[in-house]
């Protein structure tokens, strides 16, 4: 499936924007990305298995707040950098 | 105010340099709240050349270099949005790459809350022994060690999992408004097993077997007013330094003084209550000279009221000692004489190693200052950066 990556996070994908990833949930999408992109969920995903309180899963546009949540082949994946900072 | 430079710091004329500082610069290492900079003096320390900004937007808690090998630069990073890692160099920041194994704490039993690594906020070169080897301390308080030059980095157990260490960590209500922080992590020159820290909150602790037991180390130390001294909790050591002249002599910045302790003694000695009165003796970073364990500096702030951490009455000034505490010297030749109201974090002053030392302090207004005489006149150095988060200095060139 295709899967958005937000800026901050682009230095890991080489600069792409959009990639393929697999997985039949969240934890598993994340671990494929980590599988190809080194260093990138733990950016994302802290040392208890949590989302990290700036990062924000949307599945086929609705915000998902558990890794547990099922995907399909089909489905679309953004990640996205919560509107916070200064 | 010394006008930076690109990358071409002219060198002084050679008959003006001495034969021990002929050619050498110094590399000031500036981590800010927005990125990391560095900065290469000529040999006179009167030019700067900049190299950055290296992590534009990055949190940069620490940028340190490796004196066990002159390149190894390590950087603890992490930016609003991202969690906290360690970016690595081997070549002085021609090029970088990230930690593979960040510090982080263990993943917790089911059922129970596990701690999250928010940011590693300080790291230390190990001993000259061990190669490779680098401690880090995390906001919140955790020890890490590293013995691949900063790849991987596992928990200190000893220290992270001690029942009575985890009640004295507290909360985040209990550390510092940036979280609460572990710091001042310091290995003895001639023992790589004997180790010291400082917690805010949870105070002073040694270990002698490389991390694995620790014992508190706060006899003398004094707490804000109505708490009882023998909870660790209560405790907040802001800066600890070792003198390398004499690894027995150590200094530190509390929250509630000035204070010297010389081993094998375990009580601290407010030296600080030889300030003046109405300066008084709170502040964040404590500097010690190179190679005279007598003189240190230190760089008040305003303790008093809602605690401002300010310049005392917005006249700032560095404060040193010659005599190891017994009496100080306000410092403030080429400062503004009023309407300065700055704040030097704990990790945002430094010494170099040259004669006479030389001393490097950033604001949080993202001013770096520098005096080549010990203190005796400062230069603005460098203005308009990012708030200064830490100041290191390394020696470079030969």
């Amino acid at each position: 499936m295709k899967v958005l990556i937000p800026s901050p996070l682009r230095s890991y994908t080489g600069n792409q924007s959009l990639v393929d990833a697999n997985g039949r949930s969240l934890a598993e999408l994340v671990l494929d990305l980590e599988r190809q992109f080194p260093g990138i969920r733990f950016r994302m995903i802290d040392e208890q298995d949590q989302m990290r309180p700036h990062i924000r899963f949307f599945v086929n546009g609705e915000q998902s707040f558990e890794l547990s949540q099922s995907l399909g082949p089909t489905d679309d994946v953004a990640i996205v950098q919560a509107l916070s900072g200064g | 105010m010394a006008k930076p430079t690109r990358r071409k710091a002219r060198r002084a004329p050679a008959k003006r340099r001495s034969a021990s500082t002929k050619k050498r610069g110094v590399l000031v290492l500036v981590a800010t709240r927005k990125g990391a900079w560095l900065y290469r003096t000529d040999a006179s320390r009167r030019k700067y050349a900049v190299d950055g900004p290296h992590f534009l937007g990055h949190v940069v808690s620490h940028l340190v270099l490796d004196p066990r090998d002159g390149r190894t630069l390590l950087a603890a990073a992490k930016t609003g949005h991202l969690g906290p890692t360690i970016f690595r160099s081997e070549n002085l920041g021609k090029s970088w790459a990230e930690a593979k194994k960040p510090p982080a704490f263990p993943k917790a039993a089911e059922g129970e809350k596990g701690r999250v690594v928010d940011h590693t906020f300080w790291l230390t070169p190990g001993h000259s022994s061990e190669p490779g080897v680098w401690y880090a301390g995390t906001s919140p308080q955790g020890l890490f060690r590293s013995e691949d030059g900063g790849v991987s980095w596992e928990p200190v157990s000893g220290f992270n999992d001690a029942p009575e260490y985890r009640a004295w960590m507290g909360g985040a209500q209990d550390g510092t408004p940036d979280g609460p922080k572990l710091h001042s992590i310091i290995v003895d020159p001639r023992d790589a097993a004997h180790l010291y820290l400082g917690m805010s909150s949870g105070g002073v602790h040694e270990s002698t077997d490389a991390g694995a037991t620790w014992k508190p180390l706060v006899q003398g130390l004094e707490v804000v007013e109505g708490f009882d001294p023998k909870n660790l909790a209560v405790h907040d050591p802001h800066c600890i330094a070792l003198c390398p002249s004499n690894p027995d002599r150590l200094y530190q910045q509390n929250h509630c003084g000035i204070y010297r302790l010389d081993r094998p003694g375990t009580e601290w000695v407010r030296v600080g209550k030889n300030m003046p009165k109405t300066v008084g003796d709170v502040g964040f970073p404590m500097v010690v000279h190179p190679r005279d364990a007598d003189s240190a500096w230190v760089f008040p702030m305003d303790g008093t009221n809602v605690w401002p951490r300010t310049s005392p009455d917005g006249k700032a000034a560095v404060f040193g000692t010659r005599d190891a505490g017994k009496t100080w010297k306000r410092l403030d030749r080429g400062f503004p004489k009023a309407e300065a109201w700055w704040t030097v974090k704990r990790q945002a002053m430094a010494a170099d190693a040259r004669d006479p030392v030389g001393l490097y302090f950033g604001t949080t207004s993202g001013e770096l200052w520098a005096s080549r005489d010990e203190g005796r006149s400062f230069q603005s150095v460098v203005r308009h950066l990012p708030e200064i988060y830490a100041v290191e200095t390394a020696e470079f060139g030969g």
